[in-house]
């Protein structure tokens, strides 16, 4: 799973540069992001716009990456795909995370 | 002229394929991909397409973690499409559904933070996303069967 990283004053963006977080890529998926949430920002964004697929497992490996932020520290998410915003929203865990349209200004959008 | 349809398959009108899969997690990936390029999807819409690709794959990862687990095993994967539905037919020779029945699958209770799921949206989106879903265990095989509506 290959993460990209930008900061932002207090915020970390990570994009997943791949276009997938499926139950074969669920586990690295999870490890890698517990590494880069090391990092001290106090709000972390995922910017989803490169996934196109996610599946039940994606979506429990994104839960707990929030559940290992810790309590004062959030999970952001960003720039869901259609097929992704369905899971989030048929699941109702669209209620659970902040979701952005897209990322801030000054991460360079998506090829 | 329509050929009639050999005796040994289930169907004998519309268009059909045949999957067989390898019970790990990466030929399952591999296997949605040659899925969502075969013909018989070509006239799916963008929606319906992420619909059963999303079903699919959790119905075979199912197979993979839960009926084979750390075994090795084959699946065989068969759609059929008849005007507005796709019938899919998943078979495999794996360990039974607990009780011989489908999970439950119902939404999950959201809690707090450290209380939230991390697991059990699997069959939830599967019961959520298709019709006529049904199993049975026959001569040691699972076959899940359900329908999708691809006229979305």
């Amino acid at each position: 799973m290959d993460l990209a990283t930008e900061t932002q004053d207090d915020l970390l963006i990570v994009r997943a540069m791949e276009d997938r977080i499926d139950a074969a890529g669920a586990i690295q998926f999870k490890e890698q992001m517990r590494s880069i949430c090391q990092n001290p920002q106090s709000r972390v964004m995922l910017d989803l716009s490169r996934v196109a697929f996610l599946d039940s497992s994606g979506l429990g490996a994104v839960v707990a990456v929030m559940k290992l932020l810790g309590p004062g520290r959030r999970l952001e998410l960003a720039a869901l795909t259609p097929t992704v915003a369905k899971v989030f929203r048929l699941t109702r865990m669209d209620t659970v995370f902040t979701i952005h349209d897209s990322v801030p200004n000054g991460f360079p959008s998506a090829v | 002229m329509a050929f009639p349809a050999p005796s040994d398959t289930p169907y004998a009108t519309g268009t059909g394929a045949v999957f067989q899969i390898t019970s790990t997690p990466l030929a399952v990936r591999r296997a949605l991909r040659e899925v969502l390029d075969h013909s018989i999807m070509s006239g799916l819409s963008k929606d319906a397409r992420g619909t059963a690709e999303l079903v699919l794959a959790e119905a075979l990862n199912n197979i993979v973690e839960h009926a084979y687990g750390t075994d090795d095993g084959q699946i065989e994967l068969q759609l059929h499409q008849t005007g507005s539905r796709l019938s899919c037919d998943v078979f495999d020779a794996g360990m039974p559904m607990p009780e011989g029945e489908l999970p439950a699958g119902l939404a999950q209770i959201i809690g707090e933070h450290d209380d939230l799921p991390e697991g059990g949206f699997g069959w939830y989106l599967i019961r959520t996303l298709t019709e006529d879903l049904t199993y049975r265990r026959i001569d040691a095989r699972n076959h899940l069967s359900f329908k999708l509506n691809i006229e979305q």
